[in-house]
């Protein structure tokens, strides 16, 4: 069985705004994605050479070395636009609040042993410092950055950074009894301990790129695949008992990997499928950055762990078409 | 074991500010490249007081029932065709002039905070500017999917896109806002965050939002209340920024003094089409723009720059002269859009006798000695068939982009001049601010692309009307021309069962 409730029907003039239309078709309904992302930076006339790098329009092209015949062709397969994006953190956020209020009342941090404390303070809380340089990363890429369909994804991506940010530096002062004694000392770790140099010198070395799509795929190949992925995923044994309360309070950045994964990796994919030119550009960068992120975490991890760490993104590289 | 709180102000602090490094293999000048160039001279960021202590995962929470909400309000709306519950169709003329000019802007300030968002050393405002920017693409993005909806019945709306990089009256938001992003990022905070935001914000979407409410517009007022604490969060930071610049040295009260008396008088002129909107446009009435110049400026502003009086900080040159605008500038706009009808993307109409007398009892200074009766002539032409229309391309103000159609101050019935000649070249502005701006950055505003001379110059589709429309893509016939005998007045009349009314010659 059925309701049918009555209602008028008015015949629309058009279905959707002119510049989404010439995309998918006259006549087809638009979705909420298309209509807030498809051809919404201006293109044209601009007035003013910006007086901090007048050799470029605000919006530029020239930008980054890759060329694309369209800039609306590296889409965001989970198709975020500002609602939708925030409505996704709230419910993983939600979840790891959860988390967070569990492992504090049953004391699972609290009752470690010191030494295993001393280890997550020297070992995991310094990757907030790591998470603030991605996120300036990120704001970077959505402001150099051209065309809404890859920079409004970047600047999502800095939030979640500093969210991430935001959930290491509270476990640092779960771990610490919430005097920040060990957020400074995991600060002193990441500015002077010798196993994070190499990490710390990898994301400084970032932070001065001009070319926003190397930097783009410095970040996702080298900062995100191996320095991220080894940090949170590689280090149970020295976590030990830690291991299990450190996954469940980092559950957030677990999801948000693997959700920012698909939207990165396919950004790489079409920009390097777009030509000859882009695919040995974006190789070389490629090449180049697993290289200096599997020399950033060697002195960390270990030279085994850290090369087996790169050559995974070695053979990932080569699935998104470049060639290594 | 009782563990010992820390206050919720230093909790903060530990979770940003703590976040931040002093760079070593990389020049902390090469990370930040930007921030020197203006002059402004910081001598201790952590001395910027964070103006509100939200987390990100505070931010998502609270963004993300925002959001909830409104969808199911613009679903809502949609399904049940709410469109037909505004007061007029002339009313959708705002939408469109909101969709063209407005939100353009939104995108803008979302690439610009992402800017200094990266680029401020200090690491509290930094984050507090990527929080505006994420709004500010909420704020884009939401009010396209709130008037997507008018866009399936209305005509221009749907090429609002390509209209805010081409047409005339666009190059007005289009160059103000260019103009921000290609300044330093102090100087963009104190024009987008202090001018714009927190001067005049009250003056453009509060505006726009009361004329949805008071006009039936239940989408773009559910938005507008949905957006209100964030434009609450985004004037607290510019007036933060402000006091910090102002506190930090005392070598840094000229150029900000400057940048205040530069985006004052920016703002205003791209504010003369809200006011225009506000006197002409909506069919009920919010209040005059006078009205709201007096409140949101004379006693808002007033009391504002009093409270920076202590900085040194002075009322912005030329306040009195757009006081005296206000009792002006919607009346000489609306002129022009009327002898432009055929170059605008939305309607316009001559005011019947109520709304005139409105404008009368509003204006007792000027309407009845200077504008009354020029719009009785024009609808009295109209009648017996020679509806005017100016089809002479006129001169544009090389600043602020707007047809040199403003007055003298102090004598109406002057229209006003000035120019400088600069590298050889004479260039022509519409009022002595517009030219203050110009002869302090020639080299940045001899570069405005300014539409009538690329029109002359072969850059916009041909040498005629029609070419050049037609390039705008303006669909002739349907987005141009009076409201009168206008599709829009067609179907509007069709739902409501009312005859056409008499189509204008």
């Amino acid at each position: 069985m059925t309701v049918e409730i009555k209602t008028i029907d008015f015949e629309p003039k058009r279905q959707t705004f002119g510049h989404v239309a010439r995309r998918i078709g006259e006549g087809k309904p638009a979705t909420r994605y298309q209509e807030a992302v498809l051809d919404v930076q201006a293109t044209a006339n601009f007035h003013y050479k910006p007086l901090w790098e007048p050799e470029f329009w605000q919006y530029d092209e020239g930008k980054t070395k890759v060329v694309m015949e369209d800039w609306y062709k590296p889409l965001d397969p989970r198709q975020f636009y500002y609602a939708t994006y925030n409505i996704s953190r709230a419910n993983m956020n939600q979840s790891n609040e959860r988390n967070f209020t569990f492992v504090e009342d049953k004391g699972l941090l609290e009752k470690l042993p010191q030494e295993t404390k001393d280890v997550l303070i020297n070992r995991l809380i310094p990757v907030r410092h790591l998470h603030w340089g991605a996120n300036m990363n990120m704001s970077e890429i959505c402001q150099r950055g051209y065309g809404t369909a890859v920079t409004s994804p970047c600047i999502f991506s800095a939030g979640d950074h500093l969210g991430m940010a935001q959930i290491i530096g509270r476990i640092g002062l779960e771990l610490d009894g919430q005097t920040g004694d060990g957020l400074e000392t995991a600060k002193t770790a990441w500015m002077n301990d010798a196993s994070w140099q190499g990490i710390r010198k990898l994301i400084e070395d970032t932070l001065v790129l001009k070319d926003w799509f190397e930097l783009f795929v410095a970040q996702t190949l080298g900062v995100n695949a191996i320095v991220f992925d080894y940090i949170y995923n590689g280090q149970d044994d020295a976590f030990g008992a830690a291991s299990l309360p450190i996954s469940m309070l980092t559950e957030f950045v677990s999801d948000w990997s693997k959700d920012e994964v698909k939207w990165s990796d396919n950004v790489i994919k079409v920009v390097a499928a777009e030509s000859a030119g882009n695919k040995a550009t974006v190789s070389e960068w490629a090449k180049k950055w697993i290289a200096a992120a599997q020399d950033a975490l060697t002195p960390f991890a270990g030279a085994d762990a850290a090369k087996a760490q790169a050559d995974k993104v070695r053979d990932k590289a080569k699935k998104l078409g470049l060639e290594i | 074991m009782a563990v010992k709180k820390m206050g919720l102000k230093q909790k903060y602090a530990h979770l940003t500010r703590g976040l931040d490094w002093e760079t070593s293999y990389q020049k902390m000048d090469d990370v930040f490249p930007y921030d020197q160039f203006e002059g402004i001279k910081i001598t201790d960021w952590s001395k910027w007081e964070d103006p509100f202590r939200l987390t990100m995962d505070a931010y998502w929470k609270f963004q993300a029932e925002k959001e909830r909400k409104l969808y199911a309000v613009i679903d809502a709306f949609a399904q049940n065709n709410g469109q037909l519950n505004v007061s007029d169709a002339r009313y959708i003329n705002v939408l469109k002039l909101f969709l063209t000019g407005v939100s353009p802007l939104e995108y803008q300030a979302h690439r610009g905070f992402a800017f200094t968002g990266r680029h401020m050393r200090g690491v509290g405002p930094r984050i507090a500017a990527q929080m505006q920017s994420l709004d500010e693409l909420r704020h884009f993005q939401t009010q396209a999917h709130t008037i997507s909806h008018y866009n399936k019945f209305f005509d221009g709306i749907a090429e609002f896109q390509h209209m805010h990089d081409r047409v005339w009256y666009l190059s007005v938001p289009k160059s103000f806002f260019d103009d921000a992003r290609a300044a330093g990022p102090f100087e963009f905070m104190i024009a987008i965050g202090f001018a714009f935001e927190y001067v005049l914000t009250n003056l453009l979407f509060v505006p726009f939002m009361s004329g949805a409410a008071y006009n039936g517009d239940m989408s773009t007022v559910t938005f507008g209340f949905s957006a209100q604490s964030d434009e609450s969060r985004h004037m607290t930071l510019g007036i933060e920024v402000i006091k910090f610049l102002l506190e930090q040295h005392p070598d840094n009260l000229p150029i900000v003094q400057k940048w205040v008396d530069k985006w004052f008088w920016r703002g205003f002129k791209v504010l003369g089409l809200v006011a225009m909107m506000m006197d002409y446009m909506l069919p009920k009435k919010v209040m005059s723009w006078k009205e709201a110049w007096e409140i949101y400026f004379t006693e808002a502003g007033g009391s504002l720059f009093t409270d920076l009086e202590r900085y040194g900080l002075k009322v912005p040159k030329y306040a009195d002269v757009a006081t005296e605008m206000a009792e002006h500038i919607s009346h000489q706009n609306w002129a022009v859009f009327y002898q432009y009808t055929h170059a605008a993307a939305f309607h316009t109409w001559t005011p019947d006798k109520e709304h005139l007398d409105w404008l009368s009892e509003k204006y007792p200074n000027t309407f009845d000695k200077y504008y009354r009766p020029r719009w009785e002539m024009w609808a009295k032409m109209d009648e017996e068939g020679k509806r005017f229309y100016n089809m002479a391309l006129p001169q544009l103000c090389q600043t602020c982009q707007i047809p040199m159609a403003y007055t003298e101050p102090g004598d109406p019935t002057q229209i006003a001049f000035r120019c400088t000649e600069w590298n050889g070249e004479m260039y022509h502005f519409c009022s002595d601010g517009c030219k203050d701006i110009f002869d302090d950055e020639p080299e940045k505003y001899a570069q405005s692309w300014l539409p009538v001379h690329q029109i002359f110059q072969g850059n916009c589709g041909g040498p005629t009307v029609p070419d050049v429309l037609n390039w705008y893509r303006l669909n002739v016939g349907a987005d141009n021309m009076d409201y009168v005998g206008s599709p829009d007045e067609q179907v509007w009349n069709s739902w409501k069962g009312k005859a056409p009314a008499e189509a204008a010659e």
